[in-house]
């Protein structure tokens, strides 16, 4: 029996695991080759989200559950605006959808870049955060921050800012981005943008030697609709079970609750699924554009994918159609003329209403009750990173096994922290929380 | 009464460390920071930062400078504000949640056992629970950055005057100040609610400037006028009640037990 390998035993307990949004610790738990213990706990403060919202006005619900996240917080507002309006009965213009596409396209961007080049790329480069690589490779990390500046920029001149956007209300827009700032903007994307993507998958073709070979097929969830690919509408499409529409989008998360987690899990057809950009790929990559295939081919990222390291592949994929689609809806934009619309704020019924889309991290929704002062009687929010927790357990227990004969302790964890990195969580919005147990 | 002013100014050789965390909140702030894209390599250059969970790997023992986001809401996190509070020279809050409690406050409104069992049911006291409070509450604040993410320039404007060991003044204007200077139509002339009356300026009226009304994120000045806005609400005709409750999204721990 090796001291270093082939390990019998194993103990990984990685307190507060670093480069994600929120708490959590991994723990595997090995005793005589017998796998007792290989999970994510969350163990972030619980928010109690549906409790604020309780008793709150339709203008406040985007606002208030835009607080859930950061990083998410673009997704959570046009979630919550689309469950309000569908509640109140409030329709919203051919503009207002464009520009919240439009907003959609910044934040995927913004985010999967940071992810990619942030939190994912010093795994890669074996170290410890993007600060040593502002000296070794000044031109990548130069690159990479002004991808984001340009994806927020986005989020700047549509949203107010790209942080908790400002514009974005019940019924439309407070503010509509001038002709001025569009071309402005559509400049930017075509000479800076585009080449930086490009510049960026050459990049990842790099490094691709370090992401790990592992594969676990399981359900792939996202949204797809027949117009583009699915991001602000669609219908709930599962790579087990087809597609139904988002009124049943209970019956497609079947939250859960679990001891080691603050966050509730879900399952639907298997034991877990999958959401996000590798689910997006797997169901949509048909309505991608060729640039954007192109560049899943030079990556190797192939439709059916059950790598979910490649998950990172699959943002720097999609963050090149985001780019491109951004232009096309800017032109779309600009040959109509933007003009102020006042939003639609009078309701015409009191109910619930359902809104889901796909943000960064997977399959979002929201569902509201309003009361005839359309003030909130019942929420709620089901979020990706709670649906992937039971995926990235299910990994893990598969993942641990199979690389303990080969791999030491220190290789085993630093596989378990890319894995989990890789779905990117976002643990603060995976509290939002209706049920929780709080672990410390 | 004015505040003595820490600063964190540097001996000759050494840079400040600097140290970021995160408690009770959506890690906004911190985003807000990687998002000075134009700056932050020369924010870099200027101090060293020594620990970052969101953003690195390394752990330090002592910093000069902690920038703190987040609310206090459970027994661990007032355990590990007093480590850092015991490890740092200088102490900042960022954002709405480290300043006031941020909305995390709301739940106070609500009687903590009810807030428990809606969340936890029959297991309600297994896990401890605290109502949602400002780090001030607990441990001694050298400097606020407001916001609802933090204000940018607030942000920059502090940092440079920590590093170059300057005075750093918080504004103690009402929001509306700022939003006449930048010649905006009054939110409550479109017949809108509106917290810019009683909110603390220092945002340039941001929200205002794009067309939505001031949501109060940077809470409210060191005198607020509140029996001044209920005058004007009434006076335009818009329900006080409804302002009241909108004034608590972020000032539900300052104004807990007060009622214009």
């Amino acid at each position: 029996m090796s001291r270093d390998l082939g390990l019998e035993n194993l103990d990984i307990n990685v307190k507060h695991l670093t480069r994600v949004e929120g708490h959590g610790n991994i723990v595997v738990d090995m005793k005589n080759g017998v796998l007792h213990k290989a999970q994510l706990d969350i163990v972030e403060a619980p928010r109690y989200f549906e409790a604020l919202l309780k008793g709150r006005s339709f203008h406040e619900a985007a606002i208030i559950t835009s607080r859930i996240c950061g990083i998410c917080s673009l997704g959570h507002q046009l979630t919550s605006l689309k469950a309000t309006e569908q509640a109140l009965g409030l329709a919203v213009t051919e503009q207002t959808v464009l520009l919240r596409k439009l907003l959609i396209h910044g934040a995927t961007l913004q985010s999967n870049v940071l992810h990619a080049y942030f939190l994912a790329a010093p795994d890669f480069l074996k170290v410890g955060s993007v600060i040593p690589l502002v000296a070794t490779h000044p031109d990548v990390v130069l690159r990479a921050l002004r991808m984001k500046k340009l994806a927020n920029d986005i989020g700047d001149a549509v949203g107010g800012r790209a942080v908790h956007p400002i514009t974005c209300v019940p019924g439309g827009f407070t503010h509509v981005p001038s002709v001025e700032t569009l071309r402005l903007l559509r400049g930017k994307l075509v000479e800076s943008m585009v080449p930086d993507w490009l510049a960026t998958v050459e990049t990842m073709k790099a490094l691709a030697g370090a992401i790990p070979v592992f594969e676990r097929p399981t359900e792939y969830i996202s949204l797809r609709n027949d117009h583009d690919y699915a991001l602000y509408d669609g219908d709930i499409c599962s790579s087990d079970a087809g597609c139904v529409p988002d009124s049943e989008y209970r019956r497609m998360t079947n939250e859960f609750i679990v001891p080691h987690s603050s966050s509730k899990h879900c399952k639907v057809s298997r034991s877990s699924y999958m959401v996000g950009a590798l689910a997006r790929w797997n169901n949509n990559h048909d309505k991608l554009c060729p640039e954007a295939l192109q560049a899943a081919a030079t990556l190797g990222l192939k439709p059916g994918c059950a790598n979910p390291y490649m998950n990172t592949v699959a943002q720097v994929v999609e963050a090149g159609h985001c780019a491109l689609d951004a232009v096309a809806i800017i032109d779309k934009l600009l040959e109509m003329g933007p003009r102020y619309e006042k939003p639609n704020q009078e309701p015409t019924q009191y109910g619930t209403g359902i809104g889901s889309t796909e943000v960064p991290r997977g399959i979002l929704y929201h569902e509201y009750t309003y009361d005839r002062q359309a003030r909130i009687v019942k929420a709620n929010c089901i979020i990706p990173t709670g649906q992937n927790l039971a995926n990235i357990d299910d990994d893990m227990k598969k993942l641990v096994p199979e690389v303990v004969a080969t791999k030491s302790k220190e290789e085993i964890t630093s596989w378990l922290e890319m894995l989990v990195r890789a779905y990117d969580p976002c643990i603060s919005c995976s509290v939002h929380m209706l049920d929780v147990e709080f672990l410390e | 009464m004015a505040k003595p002013n820490v600063t964190a100014k540097p001996s000759a050789t050494k840079k400040p460390r600097v140290a970021i965390f995160d408690f009770t909140g959506c890690e906004g702030c911190e985003l807000n920071q990687l998002n000075f894209e134009d700056q932050l390599l020369d924010i870099l250059a200027q101090v060293d930062i020594v620990e970052w969970r969101e953003a690195m790997d390394d752990k330090a023992e002592e910093y000069d400078i902690a920038f703190v986001e987040g609310a206090l809401s459970t027994p661990d996190c007032i355990k590990r504000i007093h480590d850092i509070r015991r490890r740092t020279k200088v102490l900042v809050a960022l954002g709405a949640c480290a300043v006031d409690g941020g909305v995390n406050a709301i739940k106070n409104l609500h009687p903590i056992e009810e807030v428990r069992a809606t969340v936890y049911g029959k297991d309600q006291y297994l896990f401890p629970t605290l109502p949602a409070l400002p780090l001030s509450a607990v441990v001694k604040v050298d400097h606020n950055v407001r916001g609802c993410p933090m204000t940018q320039a607030e942000f920059l404007r502090l940092f440079t005057s920590l590093v170059m060991g300057k005075q750093f003044d918080e504004p103690d204007l009402a929001v509306c100040v700022e939003c006449k200077l930048n010649e905006n139509e009054c939110v409550y002339e479109r017949g809108m609610i509106c917290l810019g009356p009683v909110t603390r300026a220092g945002c340039n009226s941001h929200c205002t400037n794009f067309g939505q009304y001031c949501i109060g994120c940077r809470g409210l000045v060191s005198e607020p006028n509140l029996k001044g806005m209920n005058e004007v609400l009434t006076s335009h005709g818009l329900a006080v009640d409804e302002a009241w409750k909108r004034l608590q999204l972020y000032n539900a721990y300052r104004l807990q037990g007060v009622r214009a």
